[in-house]
């Protein structure tokens, strides 16, 4: 039989399946924002948005078990979360070892054509991406016309400071609010280190006097659980976990509620690694989140972790992951590789996500926290 | 967001196909853009610079006849840049006269070695092989345990450190490649697939323990695993790799997210070895030889009509198909046929992934994220008619709908919009049916610009989006020269 002809049948069925599907969808939404405006409009019959109704739940069910709390158990001593052990290797350290990208032009006498040629291709290479990096460009290209300067070191002074100045200004502690259970939920691609970070952040928080729950959330890759459990034994947390191919949300619910009993005041909920394109893993994070904002639940992070070595796409996974689940900061991992994770820079400056952590390297003292200076300066550094 | 690749080459050479003669001004504009497009694809900074020189020399140099459509030649330009970039032609795996044949996998941390290990032992067995799993990853814990799951899943041996050993995180991975080979002739293995821990192209001391394992098992093939959402780094890592191991191919994995895998140009150009394999989805089954061709393709927006060939043959029962489209030619296709049709369109795969690979396809329709439940939605509907009506949806009236509506649990509207639907589908095949019979006195046209070429380019089949998708316009559904 002639393949073209199966080919016919099957494009005429999926356009036409896929056609009647976009319709619908269409439809439902209108239908949906039809229902929203009808319910804002009619005045005798003020509707309650499902959000408002949520956070008041929300906020009834956190007074309830913030009084719960206090009835169990006194909460750990307070440690600031932002202060590192002094042994965590600083940025420096780590990133000498990559090959430094912008030493090229450091010390140059003139500014020329070749120079900012340079620039763009460093930045490019750097992952920070055309259009932000044009953008930098053009913007250093004023202040070298305005402020007259003439020498590469200069300019990259200049530079320094422009990235520096975008990459400040944000909070970039981790929030873990007394006598609540604080869930921190880990969401991000497959691969990029979510279960690693969690093992490396279980143990920097128990070292800091914190109860500590690690939720196995991943239920899809296989041994995930497992991965997680050693990383609970190595650190003192304790693991809550269920079935292989068992309901993310379900777990992560039990882990908060376990966590409750006890008086633990920090839930570390690890997600399956998912493709941002993918809707119904997307949905299915939604719910994650949705539950475990649940009494007695209290999502005070939702951290998206991001591979140092990620291109462009970082972007999009960035949008996507926080669209769904409303992300309060990146973890950078991988750094300690010869990828620069400039991605990060947009992701900032287009969303207002911080990055909060950093990942340097295997063991559990390599996750330090983020620091934008260091992190520029690191970028130049030969 | 970001435009696809195809979306922007789309935008590019639409302005370059009204024209009749090309400029050297021309030439610039397309080539500026190409670049831009090729670096907010992740291709490597210093690979874009070389493919397009490659192509401004052959655009404005002597290749560039007068007599053919300048645009057209542009893309046929590129497109061959592309494949040229990409590999050329599709790996053939040969195997060693003395078994074992061992394959090792090297990558950074969270390429995807492990899972893509099993997945390429499964494609071994497919091939009659019969393959053993090492696991070689005593790093990261629990990758052994995920090995052996996902061995289990497609039936094959998994050989590595005993189980203490494992767990302490103390193993000696070198050592677990030394013994592997004669566990393989043991137990009668012909190839042996090896599943290093990730590692970081500069550290020196966990490159120099991959490189031991490599001396331990001379593999046939050393594949570099790699993530298609890597950036500008893809070059160096693929550099560091090379030079530690000798790269014989890259697999390519998570291809099925948005990223637009500008990585596998740059290893390519890097390593100078093919792509081998390509990994698109998290099922075991999602993996199979990569076709430069096709991507290249697919880059520019042409569609992937050679890989969906190949699923349908696989999917589709011939005979039924071939019953069907008869009667889809006829317009005799009913609902029947329709539910049946559809239960093997989705043995192909994703619907969504399948509409990424349809040539011209139109991009609201493209992007468009589809989810594969909703077809059980239109299942239900079909299913909750009876026999007759199915046969003749005419004779559906508002009581039947309503019936049907409350059978399948949707409203009657969802009802209306899959009758209209399929009204339209029906006319779509009808029109093909006429275009078919009129092939006869087209002659050879397909043959006439073909010229060996593996993929259709320039005149590729445009088809338009059913119009209650859009707007009402009616259907359009032109055939290209079959």
């Amino acid at each position: 039989m002639e393949p073209v002809i199966l080919i016919l049948i099957a494009l005429v069925l999926v356009i036409g399946t896929a056609g009647f599907l976009v319709t619908t969808r269409k439809r439902r939404e209108q239908v949906e924002l039809e229902a929203v405006r009808q319910s804002t409009l009619a005045p005798g019959a003020p509707t309650v948005p499902e959000e408002v109704k949520e956070a008041i739940a929300q906020k009834e069910a956190d007074e309830a078990v913030a009084s719960a709390i206090d009835t169990v158990e006194a909460p750990p001593i307070e440690t600031p979360v932002v202060e590192a052990p002094p042994k965590r290797p600083s940025f420096r350290d780590r990133l000498s070892k990559a090959r430094a990208t912008f030493a090229g032009f450091l010390g140059r006498s003139a500014i020329d054509d070749d120079t900012w040629d340079e620039l763009e291709e460093a930045l490019i290479r750097a992952d920070l991406g055309v259009g932000p990096a044009s953008a930098l460009i053009e913007h250093l290209k004023g202040r070298v016309r305005e402020e007259n300067l003439q020498s590469g070191d200069e300019l990259v002074a200049v530079l320094k400071a422009e990235m520096k100045a975008r990459l400040a200004g944000k909070d970039r502690s981790l929030t873990l609010d007394d006598g609540q259970t604080n869930v921190w939920l880990f969401v991000g691609v497959n691969g990029v280190g979510k279960t690693t970070t969690i093992g490396k952040l279980g143990k920097r928080m128990t070292g800091e006097g914190h109860s500590v729950v690690m939720a196995a959330g991943d239920t899809f890759r296989a041994a995930a659980a497992e991965q997680l459990g050693t990383w609970a034994d190595r650190s003192g947390a304790q693991l809550v976990r269920g079935a292989e191919g068992g309901d993310p949300s379900a777990i992560i619910f039990d882990a908060i509620e376990s966590a409750a009993a006890k008086g633990a005041d920090l839930v570390l909920a690890d997600t399956a690694g998912r493709l941002h394109t993918k809707s119904n893993l997307m949905e299915e994070l939604k719910k994650v989140r949705r539950v475990a904002s649940k009494e007695p639940g209290h999502v005070t992070e939702v951290l998206l972790v991001i591979d140092a070595t990620t291109g462009q796409n970082g972007l999009v996974q960035a949008r996507q992951f926080t669209e769904a689940t409303e992300v309060t900061g990146v973890v950078l991992t991988k750094l300690d590789g010869s990828a620069k994770g400039g991605i990060v820079f947009a992701i900032q400056s287009e969303l207002g996500i911080p990055v909060k952590l950093v990942g340097l390297g295997e063991t559990a003292d390599d996750l330090v926290d983020f620091d934008p200076d260091e992190f520029v300066d690191a970028l130049f550094s030969a | 967001m970001f435009e696809s690749l195809s979306d922007r080459f789309d935008g590019i050479f639409k302005n370059l196909r009204g024209k009749g003669r090309l400029s050297e001004k021309d030439v610039d504009e397309v080539l500026r853009e190409i670049r831009l497009a090729l670096l907010e694809a992740d291709v490597n900074f210093t690979v874009v610079k070389g493919l397009v020189g490659r192509i401004r020399e052959r655009a404005v140099g002597a290749d560039l006849h007068a007599a053919l459509d300048p645009a057209a030649q542009v893309i046929d330009i590129v497109h061959q840049e592309l494949i040229a970039t990409l590999g050329g032609e599709t790996i053939r795996i040969t195997y060693e006269s003395k078994p074992p044949t061992v394959i090792l996998m090297a990558g950074l941390q969270g390429s995807g070695k492990t899972t893509t290990s099993a997945k390429l032992a499964r494609w071994f067995k497919q091939q009659g092989r019969n393959p053993m799993l090492v696991g070689a990853d005593l790093q990261r814990p629990a990758a052994v345990q995920q090995l052996r799951t996902l061995a289990n899943q497609v039936d094959v041996p998994v050989f590595s450190a005993e189980d203490d050993v494992v767990a302490s995180g103390q193993g000696d991975p070198v050592a677990v490649a030394q013994g592997c080979i004669a566990e393989a002739k043991r137990l009668g293995k012909d190839v042996v697939i090896v599943d290093t821990a990730g590692r970081l192209a500069i550290d020196a001391e966990l490159m120099e323990q991959v490189r031991q394992i490599s001396e331990a098992t001379s593999p046939k093939y050393t594949f570099l695993v790699v993530d298609a959402m890597t950036g500008q780094d893809a070059v160096t890592v693929a550099e560091n790799f090379h030079q530690a191991l000798e790269l014989d191919g890259v697999i390519l994995t998570k291809l099925d997210g948005d990223a637009r895998g500008g990585a596998a140009l740059s290893v390519k150009e890097v390593v100078g070895k093919p792509i081998a394999f390509a990994s698109t989805g998290e099922k075991l089954d999602d993996f199979d030889l990569f076709h430069p061709d096709r991507l290249a393709g697919r880059i520019l927006g042409m569609g992937d009509i050679l890989t969906l060939i190949d699923k349908a043959k696989v999917a589709f029962d011939e005979q039924e198909a071939e019953a069907a489209a008869a009667r889809m030619l006829e317009g005799q296709f009913t609902l029947e046929d329709f539910l049946e049709q559809m239960a093997q369109v989705k043995k192909m795969g994703n619907l969504g992934s399948l509409m990424k690979m349809m040539p011209g396809m139109p991009k609201e329709l493209r992007n468009q994220e589809i989810d594969d439940r909703e077809l059980a939605k239109i299942e239900g509907i079909i299913h909750s008619m009876t026999l007759e009506e199915r046969r003749d949806p005419k004779i559906i009236d508002g009581s039947r709908k309503l019936r049907i509506s409350k059978g399948a649990g949707v409203d009657v509207t969802t009802v209306n919009a899959l009758l209209k639907q399929f009204g339209e589908m029906q006319k779509m095949m009808k029109g093909m049916g006429a275009g078919m019979l009129g092939r006869g006195r087209k002659g050879k046209k397909g043959k006439k610009g073909g010229g060996g070429r593996t993929t259709p380019k320039g005149g590729a089949p445009k088809f338009t989006l059913p119009p209650s998708a859009t707007s009402g316009a009616k259907p359009e559904f032109k055939l290209p020269g079959l």
